[in-house]
């Protein structure tokens, strides 16, 4: 196969016509040959600047250089000593913004696709049975740390410290393991068997416990994982909480969800499948509200579950907080985005179920405090789209349940739980990180905030 | 896992269990609720709490067979296990939080609604080993139903029972029991009233004609139960609250019940069709298009 060494190597993706049917994976990923020659194409710089790029710092030459002569046991045992999840952040992560964004390759061309090769070099792993490994050198600590939520952060703190030597016990409020992993992120972009379940069980080959259908803050309080079962410190990777609202008429009418709500019933309860016991409304024509990935996945679903589907973004294009890739294959698989619009009432029938959602045009004008332009509703410019089903996807508010349970920590006036340097919250030997902390963000950002968190735990189980 | 220690028919289609789940008994109060799950399948179902013993690791559920899950949950034995309990869930009571002192000062009304009685019992065995004296009324369609009474009777100052058929006790529904007692010059100055949104809601237009301030607890749709869905959402004094992590119980005063019944239909044909799907097995085929 010839290349051209300034464009990535492509990789298979399901044709959209197809794929927005069904909920198999669009991202065909790698062949061997494919990642090899991709892999070829890293320059393998001595000041590596793609790894300033990446929230838990991969030795990313290091694995693509292993992964060009062919040894993919070796170049994952080189992303594993970063990353617990590296087949989910082979797919989900921003790459674009992160790693990618720094390639010198990107100077001239495209970067070098990180992405596919990391997610390439984990699936491989995975299917050739190999599983992440403990230090040769560990020593056992003798020490139990207590992890709440079996998220991105959860998972890589648990598993760092399980690296370190430590006693590690997950808590998890859902009955599975993964967090938005499993709740928030559909099949067709990360599947749940074959990927997440895969890389939960290997973190729990590290020694990790995970006890499901555990609410820290109500089974047990952060006083009882210290008091009564002997933890000697607790990491806090709750995520995020509540789904915003936008608070206009008719919201509380039948057909009106939470992208949260939808996207549970779909990826948690599996209610995408018909054998689900768990219900979910198959619109014919819905109208998603919002520009963030969190949109987009609400917007495919609802596609692949036979809606014609109109994402409502009050903003331009520019400014939408979605991946550009989630975007693009959005709309190709025929999601119709209608921009610079805000919906401002729901109109319900006779039965209270919706029938069509009122929208207003709005302009961009003055940027506002995050730098982006922010829209101003165009008077008189109200329309209605016909729909009967409206899902927002506005982002939420940190859940209050452990702040509300816990004495001594303090939350900022969004509802964040406030860390230090060190994630250590202003409770002793309680740490944070995650949507818990920041308010919905990425995967990849929590899991940097879970691998931080395990080093100050250690930094302040060491210094005890 | 959480096994099924004792299972109790209580009346037409009225089940008691008590489950094995230390977790949840050991910290539920109260007012909570808790999650079930009959196998890796199934879907979460919200149940409030009926009565929890510490000591043991159990807790009592009471639900009615209403569709395909309730279903499939009366068809599990003793000894067989739920896939997951998860709880306890929500705010406990806020009567739990007064001192015990203020609570024998209140005069403290309890209205119970057919399965709504099991969640009411939890408060009531509560505040009877506390030494609060409290009344009841107990209401149903029909005698029958009205489940818990030795229970209910052991841990009640006054019980009184209300029938719409007149089969047992007042003839009438709670709103004429309530009104007939208040006529006879009894007076309450805190109700809680728990059962069918209906009934609490002119349970409440009643209370609230009376100057009784009342607490009801709300059984909305659920999927997490744990602040992360919004699937709960009601309005409650024109504000948007959520069940699982404000409540269950709020303010019967401020609860817009007639919003809170029609979103508990969102998902009624779906039920029914997996309803139809599990009692009729592969003899329902869905062609005729009447479950539709």
């Amino acid at each position: 196969m010839k290349i051209d060494v300034f464009k990535k190597v492509p990789v298979a993706e399901q044709d959209p016509k197809v794929r927005a049917t069904n909920f198999d994976e669009v991202n065909l990923g790698y062949t061997k040959e494919e990642a090899v020659l991709e892999a070829s194409r890293c320059l393998n710089c001595k000041n590596a600047r793609c790894m300033q790029g990446c929230p838990v710092s991969i030795n990313i030459p290091g694995f693509i250089s292993k992964l060009k002569d062919g040894d993919i046991e070796g170049a994952y045992h080189v992303i594993s000593l970063s990353s617990s999840l590296p087949a989910v952040c082979g797919r989900v992560c921003p790459q674009e913004t992160q790693c990618e964004a720094q390639c010198i390759r990107g100077v001239k061309g495209e970067a070098v696709s990180i992405g596919r090769l990391e997610r390439f070099v984990a699936d491989t792993a995975r299917e050739m049975g190999i599983k992440p490994q403990l230090p040769a050198d560990m020593v056992k600590k003798g020490k139990k740390v207590a992890v709440i939520g079996a998220g991105p952060s959860g998972l890589t703190c648990a598993g760092d410290l399980a690296k370190m030597g430590y006693d590690v016990t997950i808590f998890e409020a859902l009955h599975k393991a993964g967090g938005v992993l499993v709740y928030g992120i559909p099949e067709f972009r990360l599947p749940k068997e074959k990927v997440v379940a895969k890389e939960v069980e290997n973190v729990k080959a590290l020694g990790v416990k995970i006890v499901t259908d555990a609410v820290i803050g109500r089974a047990l309080t952060i006083d009882d994982l210290f008091d009564k079962e002997g933890f000697s410190a607790v990491f806090i990777g709750s995520g995020a909480g509540l789904p915003r609202f936008m608070n206009i008429p008719g919201e509380q009418s039948l057909g009106v969800f939470s992208a949260n709500e939808y996207l549970t019933r779909s990826n948690l309860m599996g209610a995408f499948s018909p054998d689900s016991r768990t219900p979910i409304m198959r619109a014919k024509k819905a109208v998603i509200v919002g520009g963030g990935n969190v949109a987009m996945d609400a917007a495919r679903t609802a596609k692949r579950l036979g809606a014609e589907v109109h994402v409502v973004y009050r903003r331009s294009e520019a400014e939408f907080p979605a991946r550009v890739e989630e975007v693009h294959h959005a709309k190709e698989e025929g999601i119709i985005f209608d921009l610079l619009t805000n919906p401002v009432e729901i109109i319900a029938d006779e039965n209270g179920w919706v029938k069509g959602c009122t929208c207003i045009r709005m302009e961009l004008g003055e940027p506002d405090a995050t730098g982006r332009r922010s829209p101003v509703p165009v008077e008189g410019s109200e329309f209605t789209i016909e729909c009967d089903a409206v899902i927002m996807s506005l982002g939420t508010s940190p859940n209050p349940l452990i702040k509300t349970t816990t004495s001594g920590l303090e939350t900022n006036k969004r509802g964040g739980i406030i860390v230090d340097e060190s994630e250590m919250t202003t409770r002793e030997g309680v740490f944070a990180g995650g949507d818990a902390v920041t308010g919905a963000a990425t995967v990849i950002l929590a899991m940097g905030a879970g691998k931080s968190a395990a080093k100050g735990i250690d930094e302040y189980l060491s210094a005890q | 896992m959480f096994e099924i220690k004792t299972k109790e028919l209580l009346g037409p289609k009225v089940w008691r269990m008590d489950i094995y789940a230390p977790l949840v008994a050991g910290k539920a109060m109260p007012g909570q609720f808790l999650i079930v799950r009959v196998d890796k399948d199934g879907e979460r179902i919200p149940l409030t709490v009926c009565d929890y013993d510490r000591d043991r690791g159990l807790i009592t559920i009471v639900f009615q067979t209403v569709g395909a899950e309730t279903e499939r949950m009366s068809r599990l034995a003793e000894g067989d296990c739920f896939a997951d309990v998860v709880g306890p869930l929500g705010r406990p009571s806020d009567l739990v939080d007064l001192p015990v002192e203020e609570l024998k000062a209140k005069k403290i009304l309890f209205i119970a609604g057919g399965v709504g009685t099991a969640p009411c019992y939890n408060q009531l065995k509560w505040l009877h080993d506390n030494g609060v004296a409290v009344d009841c009324i107990q209401g149903a369609r029909t005698k029958e139903l009205l489940i818990l009474e030795d229970e209910m009777k052991a841990v009640c100052e006054n019980l009184y029972f209300a029938t719409d058929d007149g089969s047992y006790g007042i003839h009438g529904n709670v709103c004429v029991a309530l009104q007939k007692l208040w006529d006879d010059g009894v007076r309450y100055d805190h109700c809680v009233v728990i059962g069918p949104m209906i009934m609490m809601k002119f349970a409440c237009q009643l209370t609230k004609k009376l100057g009784i301030p009342t607490v009801v607890s709300m059984n909305t749709i659920m999927v997490d139960g744990t602040g992360m869905c919004g699937a709960c959402r009601l309005l409650v004094g024109g504000e948007v609250k959520f069940a699982c992590v404000d409540g269950p119980e709020f303010d019967g005063w401020e609860v817009d019940f007639d919003q809170a019944m029609q979103r508990s239909r969102l998902y009624k044909t779906q039920e029914g069709e997996l309803m139809l799907k599990l009692t009729e097995g592969d003899t329902h085929s869905g062609n005729c298009g009447v479950c539709k």
